[in-house]
């Protein structure tokens, strides 16, 4: 039997990986298509799942009535397409920014500052007696990079060397980042040259 | 008028979201949930608004003439997974998760396979070790990549060990360094949209 999902997906796939050689009509065909679907998928999967879910059942189901405040405020953001009334819509935005930030804030402190402060601080002698390296270097790391991003004072002398000291740690973290983000881009290369050379042209087995 | 009313609606859901963060009350919980159940309401309509937009767009371009059949492939996938979804539905087995599985999963999957293509390119390019900082950045990457390989010959447990050590010490030493700037960024950010004293959310002046 023939396997069509596999036959389109390999068409697919090989049109995306046409664009290696330069930009092309089959490429930009591909590109549209993945736009197009992923819309559509991304607004089937909101409206069930937020918009009727949360919305419609509990609202029409079980006569939330508090649910016509969200109801209200979300056709009110339609108003944008309306020049006259468009201001209408900022009272929405108003709500979702205003309680967002509200959330952001304790959050916020808890969990990225708090935390990775609390983190960082830790005993720099082990129970040996010896000097926790891993620790200290936590330790100088956190603090330049912290000055290295503090701009009130000029990065001059004894700040000047410590912000210093700071560029070299981010040039760590951005080299380990940059060689995970390729070794995850390259899994997935090789993901889908399998599938092409196994399932869809069966030259490896 | 609508500039006050939004600014007193934004600080009063901030308000409201950041006081009842310090409060177990029953009532205040409820608020929250209520309210974080508004937010993803109102984000959904949101996207809605946008993907009208889009549609807009497309057809506004379509008349114009401009790259007709790639917007008519965009606006076909757009509408053929609703449609889809309201024939068959959403469950497994069904023409919506079919075309999910084999045409937007390889798609998506192969786009973001390229990269790794066009990241290699730019690293050949951007890594030139001109300076301190750019030589740690390349050593950085380097061990990185080697130590994640399975390169025949290249497998050297002391490489592993030491690029597990850089990821989990200096490495983390400067994203802490990040996060906790990212914390209090985004803390001053909220406070200052919920007192109104970063108003760009509302647009004009």
């Amino acid at each position: 039997m023939i396997d069509w999902g596999t036959i389109v997906a390999g068409i697919l796939t090989l049109a995306v990986l046409t664009f290696l050689y330069r930009d092309n009509p089959l490429y930009k065909m591909a590109e549209s298509i993945l736009i197009g679907i992923s819309i559509g998928y991304t607004l089937v999967i909101v409206w069930q799942t937020t918009l009727v879910d949360l919305l419609f059942d509990p609202l029409f189901g079980d006569s939330r009535l508090s649910l016509l405040i969200p109801l209200i405020l979300g056709l009110l953001m339609f108003s944008r397409f309306l020049s006259k009334y468009s201001f209408l819509s900022k009272i929405p935005i108003a709500v979702m920014i205003g309680s967002g930030a509200g959330v952001a804030i304790p959050v916020m402190i808890e969990a990225r500052t708090m935390k990775q402060i609390s983190a960082t601080v830790a005993p720099l002698v082990s129970s040996s007696g010896m000097p926790d390296i891993s620790a200290l270097v936590v330790l100088v790391g956190v603090i330049s990079t912290l000055i290295y991003f503090y701009f009130s004072r000029e990065h001059k002398g004894f700040i000047g060397r410590i912000a210093n000291l700071g560029t070299y740690f981010l040039m760590i973290f951005f080299g380990a980042t940059f060689g995970y983000t390729v070794m995850s881009r390259m899994s997935t290369l090789i993901g889908r040259m399998e599938f092409i050379l196994t399932d869809f042209l069966h030259l490896t087995q | 008028m609508t500039r006050k009313f939004a600014l007193m609606t934004c600080f009063i859901f901030g308000l409201v979201m950041f006081v009842q963060y310090f409060s177990n009350h029953p009532t205040a919980k409820l608020l929250n949930q209520s309210i974080l159940e508004y937010w993803q309401i109102i984000f959904a309509f949101t996207l809605i608004v946008g993907i009208a937009g889009f549609i807009m767009n497309s057809v506004r371009e379509l008349r114009e003439g401009e790259s007709k059949i790639y917007k008519l492939a965009s606006l076909g996938g757009l509408i053929l997974m609703p449609l889809l979804a309201m024939i068959w539905g959403i469950k497994a087995d069904t023409p919506f998760t079919w075309i999910f599985e084999n045409v937007q999963v390889p798609l998506q999957a192969t786009v973001f396979s390229l990269l790794a293509f066009f990241v290699a390119s730019a690293s050949f390019r951007g890594f030139r070790a001109r300076s301190i900082p750019a030589g740690i950045l390349l050593a950085s990457a380097i061990i990185i990549l080697i130590s994640r390989s399975s390169i025949p010959g290249f497998q050297f447990d002391f490489l592993t060990d030491f690029a597990n050590w850089l990821r989990s010490n200096p490495a983390m030493a400067a994203r802490r360094g990040i996060l906790i700037g990212i914390g209090l960024g985004s803390v001053t950010t909220s406070l200052r949209v919920i007192l109104g004293i970063e108003r760009t959310w509302l647009g004009g002046k």
